[in-house]
């Protein structure tokens, strides 16, 4: 490996700034990555900018190349883990003086991506909130007691991932029916926020810095009935959701005759594969709840993609649909969605 | 009758059969030519109606002002109100000659449209505020929905006043159209409010007719409000002493309060009392609580020269977020340079296990400070949990003193008391279990302790764990647990790892599993000795386990983060 003792850089704009951080962070060279970013500091860069164009940036060119195979799990971790230490440098480095309300920033149930959010805490200390940050995967009740106890002005919830929309829902529900807006966010809400709408939110922001500028005014908004949105889904979802082990059950037992070589598989090779089905039902069950099938044929592209990345088949995933198709005959709404993801598999 | 009649003159008075019917009528009628709009007739019920209007006159300048107009601007219909009753009037015509003005008294018709109107209007605003006061526990969201909804439907501002704690009274107002705001007030000044000292020493409420609206203190609003025209002090009563006051003032030289105000602001004032009581309330116990937490809570971890330490604690129940599974560091003392920590599970939940943990973690402290070795501590403790006289419980743990050796190399002794072995994270990515073994603490007098050392080379990382991670059920069928076989394989894919990164790691990889909430305590608690040269993370070897393949994904999408 290069010696990565470059001269340390002034601004943003240096060529290369973002693949020496980049490196330093994919090594796992928590030293390199700080140095990077207090000298950025040091040289009058804001730390917004620092946050937003060099961490947040960098985080997703490692989510690229992790989904192209270029980069292993362990790596992943170990740069979001260097990330989260170069931003509680930057933080360390500003302090500013809380001027507007209080608010409360979490990550919803079976959410683990904290880093978003954790730059979002950042920017909104920055801009004189008085934050709370709950961290990654916080329970409903436990988000619920920490309004009772604090009386925040805001909520910022953070979901990645379109099939914790369900569990969203009822802790958008439960803060706004403790008085509490919520404003929403994080590429799990769906396009432009559209899923956010559908579970009652107050807002949505598509990154922090639009979310700064959307506290900033006009806030709080007026809360109307929390409970007018509090049920969604119809009876397939909660078939599916109640059924989910017998449909992930019986499609692994399908796949065995089908695929005799799993027969063979180890432990950890079955329990990748039941994760798999259950995600086909997961995701299949959230667009169920928010009624709208782009949660699953976003998901079956992806996942083809991801898979092409590793060489593996889409006959594997069109397997997988197939045998969850099967089971679901009864259920009209849930074949058209299992539908168009197949067409999506096409295209 | 034929009023064309050549017969009729059109002044004539009226024929005496004509007039009985007219009169016998209970519509009020005024009968009037078209040409030049004489009243030629007032009926009986139009005299009591409208008591000196006599034939002879001119609809068009009678003293009713809606009557007259409608007459010159030849409208069929008017409202009016004449000696305080509400009139409303239709014009039919009678001929070609003359016209009629029906007139029908709709006062207490209209009287109790209002009332039925008022009525509504207040069971909607009650209804509301009962919602929004019983929605939250917090005190200050509790006196902002008061002002919010007191100011939107009682009156042009509002302000709570709180009793005064050690001579600082607390104070939310709202002024309609402006933004809350809220401070202290020295309790002396009070009394410059007419009728606060009152409302917050729990005496009946004065009547606004009784408050000098001119009294009132610069302070209590903004320059901006102007004069107060009239003032309401309503007590918010709480649990048997007022929760505290709410003043609400209308500018304006004819403002006022009506009876029906104040009985509106007394209703809503018992609800807001007892939502902000029940706040305060709350509010006492979570401070209670959170001063007892304070020493039951995981500490925060040192990071000694050379070793690196790693916490993670999830408590089943968020209430007091502390239970039966705990972690402490015990730092060095004069005679001995090494770090002792300890993981253990006191059997049960909730707060009575939280008090034993207590107790256990300073046992464990004492004997620390007297050099005792992990096989001692947990013999000791052993004894002393027999001893005592409430036990009923038992415990698990591990004790590990940890000592830095040669080249970056940590050294751990540990013994364990009928807890599971810890699981150390090899540079090649292997897992296994320290051998130690050892009996329950606090069930038999005499416990058998093997204790057993183990040395970390840089980068590798001994795990210790409580049995929530390994008996959380879930995979396919929802019941099935975790395991430690599981356990094993997820520490192996962290190799490589910031040690934080892999504790986190092993906790999504379990909270995924559960899909859901954990529903036990789960304690976790790394040592590693920190990676003297860079990661050798490049080479990445990705073997495709399932026909999805999506086995190294387990839930990171981050591809599609913003």
């Amino acid at each position: 490996m290069t010696v990565s003792t470059t001269t340390p850089p002034r601004s943003l704009d240096d060529p290369g700034v973002g693949e020496q951080y980049l490196r330093l962070v994919g090594d796992g060279d928590e030293y390199g990555a700080v140095e990077i970013v207090t000298a950025l500091l040091d040289n009058g860069v804001p730390p917004a900018r620092v946050m937003l164009d060099l961490i947040a940036r960098t985080q997703s060119r490692v989510g690229e190349l992790w989904a192209a195979n270029d980069w292993s799990i362990a790596r992943e971790h170990a740069a979001t883990a260097i990330s989260e230490r170069a931003l509680g440098a930057v933080a360390a480095r500003s302090s500013v003086r809380p001027t507007r309300g209080r608010i409360t920033v979490a990550c919803v149930d079976g959410e683990w991506h904290a880093l978003p959010v954790r730059i979002l805490g950042e920017m909104l200390r920055l801009d004189g909130w008085r934050v709370d940050f709950l961290g990654a995967s916080v329970p409903g009740p436990h988000l619920v007691t920490h309004l009772h106890q604090t009386g925040p002005d805001a909520v910022a919830l953070s979901c990645m991932l379109a099939t914790r929309l369900p569990r969203a829902h009822a802790a958008i529900t439960a803060c706004r029916s403790v008085g509490v807006p919520v404003i929403a966010g994080g590429p799990g809400f769906g396009p432009e926020g559209r899923w956010a709408q559908r579970l009652g939110a107050d807002a949505w922001a598509a990154n922090a810095e639009i979310a700064v500028h959307r506290l900033a005014r006009d806030w709080p908004p007026p809360i109307d009935d929390p409970y007018q949105a509090a049920f969604l889904g119809d009876d397939e979802y909660t078939h599916l959701v109640r059924h989910r082990g017998d449909l992930v059950s019986t499609a692994l037992t399908r796949l065995t005759q089908a695929y005799p070589p799993m027969g063979r598989y180890n432990q950890r090779q079955h329990d990748a594969t039941v994760e798999d089905l259950g995600h086909v039902v997961d995701f299949l069950a959230a667009a169920l709840y928010v009624g709208d099938e782009q949660v699953f044929t976003d998901f079956v592209e992806w996942t083809a993609a991801v898979l092409e990345a590793r060489s593996v088949p889409p006959v594997a995933l069109q397997i997988g649909l197939k045998l969850m198709r099967d089971q679901l005959r009864d259920y009209p709404a849930a074949i058209a969605i299992i539908d168009a993801g197949v067409a999506a598999l096409r295209r | 009758m034929d009023t064309r009649s050549p017969a009729v003159p059109v002044l004539a008075p009226a024929s005496a059969l004509l007039r009985a019917a007219l009169d016998a009528a209970n519509e009020a009628v005024l009968l009037c030519t078209a040409a030049d709009h004489t009243i030629v007739l007032v009926n009986a019920a139009a005299t009591a109606l409208l008591p000196g209007l006599e034939p002879g006159a001119s609809a068009a300048l009678c003293p009713l002002p809606g009557l007259a107009r409608a007459t010159t601007e030849g409208a069929t219909l008017f409202t009016d109100e004449y000696r305080g009753r509400r009139l409303l009037g239709h014009r039919r015509p009678l001929g070609d000659d003359h016209y009629g003005w029906y007139l029908q008294d709709t006062t207490d018709e209209i009287a109790r449209a209002e009332a039925y109107e008022a009525e509504r209007a207040r069971t909607v605003f009650l209804a509301e505020a009962s919602r929004r006061l019983s929605a939250s526990l917090n005190q200050r969201r509790c006196l902002r929905t008061t002002v919010e909804l007191a100011a939107a439907h009682l009156a042009d501002a509002a302000v709570v006043v709180l009793p005064a704690r050690r001579r600082q009274s607390e104070w939310m107002r709202l002024v309609a159209g402006e933004s809350v705001e809220q401070g202290t007030l020295r309790e002396s000044v009070l009394g410059e409010v007419p009728g606060l000292e009152e409302a917050l020493g729990g005496f009946p409420p004065i009547p606004s007719r009784w408050l000098d609206a001119a009294q009132v203190p610069g302070w209590l609003l903004p320059e901006s409000f102007g004069a107060v025209g009239a003032l309401l002090v309503t007590p918010l009563p709480g649990n048997a002493e007022p929760a505290g006051a709410l003043v609400l003032a209308r500018h304006g030289a004819g403002a006022a309060f009506s009876a029906e105000d104040e009985m509106l602001a007394r209703i809503f004032a018992a609800r807001a009392g007892a939502a902000i009581s029940a706040a305060a309330l709350y509010r006492d116990q979570v401070d209670t609580t959170a001063i007892l937490q304070a020493d039951l809570l995981p500490p925060e971890l040192p990071q000694p020269e050379g070793v690196e330490l790693i916490g993670s604690y999830q408590a089943a129940k968020d209430a007091l977020r502390i239970g039966g599974d705990f972690y402490d560091v015990f730092g060095p003392v004069d005679d001995s340079p090494e770090t002792v920590v300890v993981l253990g599970d006191v059997c049960g939940k909730g707060p009575e296990a939280a008090v034993l943990t207590g107790k256990v973690r300073q046992t464990l402290r004492a004997l620390r400070l007297v050099d005792a070795d992990p096989a001692a501590m947990l013999t000791v403790l052993n004894r002393a949990l027999l001893g005592s006289s409430r036990q009923h419980r038992f415990v698990t743990l591990v004790v590990a003193a940890i000592s830095r050796a040669e080249y970056g190399r940590v050294r751990l002794c540990l013994a364990t008391g009928g807890h599971p072995a810890p699981l150390v994270l090899r540079a090649d990515g292997t897992v296994e279990a320290v051998p130690v073994s050892g009996t329950l603490i606090g069930v038999v007098p005499r416990i058998s302790v093997r204790p057993a050392a183990v040395e970390l080379a840089p980068g590798e990382l001994c795990l210790f764990y409580s049995d929530g991670l390994t008996e959380a059920r879930g995979g396919a069928s929802g019941a099935e647990q975790y395991g430690e076989a599981r356990l094993r394989d997820a520490l192996a894919s962290c190799a490589g790892m910031p040690g934080a990164a892999a504790v986190e790691r092993v906790r999504q990889l379990v909270s995924d599993w559960v899909h859901g909430g954990v529903r036990d305590d789960i304690a976790m608690l790394a040592v590693r000795a920190p990676a003297r040269t860079k990661l050798s993370l490049m080479e990445t070897s990705t073997v495709a386990p399932s026909p999805f393949a999506i086995d190294a994904r387990r839930g990171d999408r981050r591809g599609r983060s913003r």
